[in-house]
């Protein structure tokens, strides 16, 4: 027995980065707005707080933050011929639940994509010529420019307090910045946070070799800061328990530290947590949704909750599989290339390595992932791919923080992991250690999809999503590449001993790798090659609006969020402006 | 085979009743750090009794030998720490197999099951405490099978051979795929030395004070340019000191 609820001018199903950010905003715009979040609520004062919230063990290895496997979960399968089989506990990648998503336990690298990475397609025919690209890639431009989206890449700058240093203000281009990165309008809202010494060494073995070192862009404030929406934010203490933990100083920005705080204050917002959100209710005929169907896991009661708009802001999996389970778009069949709903799927391809240095003291569990330098001189547009066989790049970077005794030791290439002689090994080495990480782009290709496993189903009896993917020739060259670059640069710090990480063949779930998953429901400019417009609007269901990495047609060389938060304003802004007062299509096509 | 299993009962009750006596000389892990002065304060023993003594939430006498033979080969006595098991370390694997984790909790556990491909992740319907159940017991059978006795009761250097073999994989042991239930040992025994010691490992903050780990206070952004290249030293503190 479904409970139907009163209508209410907007649903956001998925509290997270992008969910806050169309709450705010819609609420700004005077709409009521109900928030669905299928984990529990988080609030920071009471659930991450000290002592509890530095715990190497419950974060990160047991991974307090992440969504529940045995809720919902994807299959998983390299190859198309192969039986997919369900992924029973996360490992290569993370994702979150509860209020704040995977926004919570990231390590807030802050970036914006290149101008070419907009437009990717037409940038590498211009360069390489009409057939440099291989048929299966499937690449292909955003539909919007980087001089569009740059005014809300500067908002949520504000609304994170990224910390950081310009490298491109305005075209002035600034020494010690990211001299490859587009034109900003403005100066990072804070100045960096201080390096960590292995980031300081890199920079100087990497400017020994003529490359362009600068700070991370770190999303947390280095200084208390009062952000966009008036919520104040508190200086990071560089306690080294970033990754996989949320924040306790309130100093790394995500949905919880920077957007809650004001929309929980907002009478025109209601949310409502342990909810998990079923179906988008249908109106083929109209080309719009009329609401959401879901179950609250506290009662078991479903609930039908109408809605005149409808944002759909859950992680790249939900995204994906709630379009294709409410009969939404075109499904991507992959034998014939037809359709686009599951069409595109990317997973960053970073590649590490670790060297040992003992002639340094390093602390390595001071410091936070803001610490870190990096360069960008080989990220996909910096430099010319003509004979290597490959396209893309990344950035390659030291690794700052987070070496936390479990997990944060590395010891010289075939030591024993066990007894005497590993215990003495452990003790030598644990404070001369350096980590790296090469930041790899994924352009996309035509084998790696999500559709619907035919076996296995989630706690609503609703099919599981079942991801087909593999690491392509195009992503291994690329990333030999930049570990070639990388090594050159460990080579130039002087370590007694390194090793070098290149990730293997095939992909597998087991290890970590990244959490940067992307694609699914693509943007594009028209309803063939993808299933949202430029501002992120589904072209079958005009009052439906997807947010989050599942819409970017590939993956650029750079952390996803950045772009996320960035894009999550430009909708909102379009949706404020035009679409509530005449709701249509905002892109004829 | 009755009588081995008597002189099998006593062994442990023996080993048990030494556990617990090493357990009397240590820091229990409830002490206020405060008071507690670095290695070697002791407490008195009367209102604070170590974990040890308490019980096993779900361990049997053979897994706890099992656990107590395994940490003390990684994890053996010497300058730099206590042995495994005086860190506490099957106090630790007991409780996180009793615990929600152990239980399965957030795992996606319906079935078909299928061997799968070692890329496709974990696809047994064991939960960690099962999994670790029916490795123990197999590992012991082959160890009677090879050596004629438990794997705890094997000599220090029979052990750690033993150890190696299921490391390379070359340990045949029934149903199980050595390497990776070696692989599991391993993580756990090594989560068991460096974690909180909330969780009954890692007593007294062995491994912290081994490495030079602070743990908790870890308030530094004043402290990376005064310790630039300079080794920072101060008296690691757990969860437990600030709550």
């Amino acid at each position: 027995m479904t409970v139907k609820l009163k209508e209410v001018d907007a649903v956001v199903i998925g509290m997270g980065w992008a969910g806050a950010i169309l709450a705010r905003e819609l609420t700004l715009a005077g709409l009521t707005v109900v928030g669905l979040e299928r984990g529990p609520d988080r609030r920071p004062a009471e659930d991450f707080a000290l002592p509890s919230i530095r715990d190497e063990l419950r974060y990160q290895q047991r991974l307090e933050l992440m969504s529940d496997n045995s809720i919902d979960t994807i299959t998983f399968r390299n190859r198309p011929d192969q039986l997919a089989l369900p992924i029973r506990r996360w490992g290569a990648f993370l994702p979150g639940e509860g209020v704040g998503g995977t926004g919570n336990h990231w390590n807030a690298m802050h970036w914006r994509f290149l101008p070419d990475d907009f437009r990717l397609r037409t940038s590498l025919t211009e360069r390489y010529g009409v057939n440099s690209t291989p048929a299966t890639m499937t690449i292909q431009d955003w539909p919007l420019t980087y001089d569009e989206l740059e005014p809300y890449y500067d908002r949520f700058d504000k609304i994170c307090g990224v910390s950081g240093k310009a490298g491109n203000l305005k075209g002035r281009k600034i020494d010690g910045g990211n001299v490859f990165e587009g034109a900003r309008s403005n100066e990072y809202p804070n100045r960096p946070v201080a390096a960590s010494e292995g980031g300081l060494m890199f920079g100087a073995a990497a400017s020994s070799l003529g490359y362009h070192p600068f700070p991370a862009p770190f999303s947390a404030a280095s200084v208390a800061y009062k952000n966009l929406y008036g919520v104040t934010m508190g200086a990071c203490e560089a306690c080294g328990f970033c990754d996989r933990t949320a924040c306790e100083a309130n100093a790394k920005a995500s949905a919880v530290t920077t957007i809650m705080p004001a929309l929980r204050q907002e009478s025109k917002f209601e949310l409502r947590t342990r909810v998990f959100a079923s179906k988008l209710i249908y109106d083929r005929a109209a080309r719009r949704v009329t609401g959401v169907l879901y179950t609250d896991l506290k009662t078991g009661t479903e609930y039908e909750q109408p809605a005149n708009l409808v944002v759909l802001s859950a992680f790249v999996f939900t995204n994906t599989h709630m379009l294709l389970h409410s009969g939404i778009g075109q499904p991507y069949e992959h034998p014939t290339g037809k359709g686009v709903v599951g069409k595109n799927y990317c997973y960053q391809f970073e590649a590490g390595a670790a060297a040992l240095f003992p002639d340094k003291e390093l602390n390595p569990y001071m410091g936070s992932p803001g610490g870190a330098r990096m360069i960008d001189d080989f990220n996909g547009p910096n430099f010319d791919h003509t004979g290597l066989g490959f396209f893309g790049g990344g950035y390659l970077t030291a690794i700052s923080g987070a070496s936390p005794p479990i997990g944060g030791r590395f010891l010289p290439p075939g030591t024993p992991a066990w007894g005497s002689q590993w215990k003495r090994e452990t003790v030598n080495w644990y404070y001369h250690s350096v980590r790296f990480n090469t930041q790899g782009s994924v352009y996309a290709h035509r084998d790696n999809y999500m559709d619907f496993d035919p076996v296995y189903k989630d706690a609503l009896g609703r099919p599981l999503l079942r991801l087909t993917y593999n690491a392509t020739d195009n992503d291994h060259a690329m990333s030999r590449y930049l570990l070639s670059k990388l090594e050159g640069i460990i080579k130039a710090m002087g370590p007694s001993h390194y090793e070098m990480r290149p990730r293997p063949k095939n992909f597998s779930v087991v290890p970590y790798q990244s959490t940067h998953n992307t694609g699914g429901t693509i943007m594009g400019s028209n309803s063939r090659n993808s299933v949202v417009n430029r501002y992120l609007q589904v072209w079958d269901a005009h009052n439906l609006f997807v947010m989050g990495a599942s819409t970017y047609p590939q993956q650029p060389g750079y952390n996803p969020t950045g772009t996320l938060g960035a894009l999550a304003l430009w909708s909102a802004d379009k949706i404020r402006k035009d679409y509530l007062k005449n709701p249509g299509p905002l892109v004829h096509a | 085979m009755p009588d081995d299993s008597i002189a099998r009962r006593d062994f442990l009750k023996g080993a048990s009743a030494a556990s617990a006596s090493v357990a009397l000389l240590s820091v229990p892990q409830t002490t206020p750090a405060k008071a507690a002065d670095g290695p070697g304060a002791v407490k008195p023993q009367d209102s604070n009794p170590p974990a040890q003594a308490q019980g096993w939430l779900t361990l049997t006498m053979d897994e706890v030998a099992f656990f107590s033979a395994v940490a003390d080969s990684m994890i053996p006595a010497d300058e730099l720490s206590p042995s495994g098991t005086d860190c506490g370390i099957p106090v630790f694997i007991d409780r996180q197999l009793a615990s929600a984790w152990g239980a399965g909790a957030k795992m996606y556990r319906s079935g078909p099951f299928h061997q799968g491909l070692p890329e496709q992740g974990y696809q047994l319907s064991l939960t960690p405490r099962e999994f670790f159940a029916v490795g123990v017991r197999a590992t012991n059978d082959w160890s009677r099978h090879s050596y004629g006795k438990e794997f705890d009761r094997l000599g220090p250097a029979e052990r750690i051979a033993v150890l190696k073999s299921m490391e390379d994989g070359s340990a045949e042991i029934v149903n199980i795929d050595s390497k990776g239930f070696f692989q599991r040992l391993l993580a756990i025994t090594m989560e068991g030395f460096f974690s909180d010691p909330l969780y009954g490992g890692n007593r007294n903050k062995a491994s912290w004070r081994m490495l030079g780990f602070p743990g908790l206070p870890a308030t530094y952004a004043d402290k990376i340019d005064q310790y630039r290249n300079k080794r920072y030293v101060a008296e690691p503190q757990s969860i437990a000191d600030f709550s």
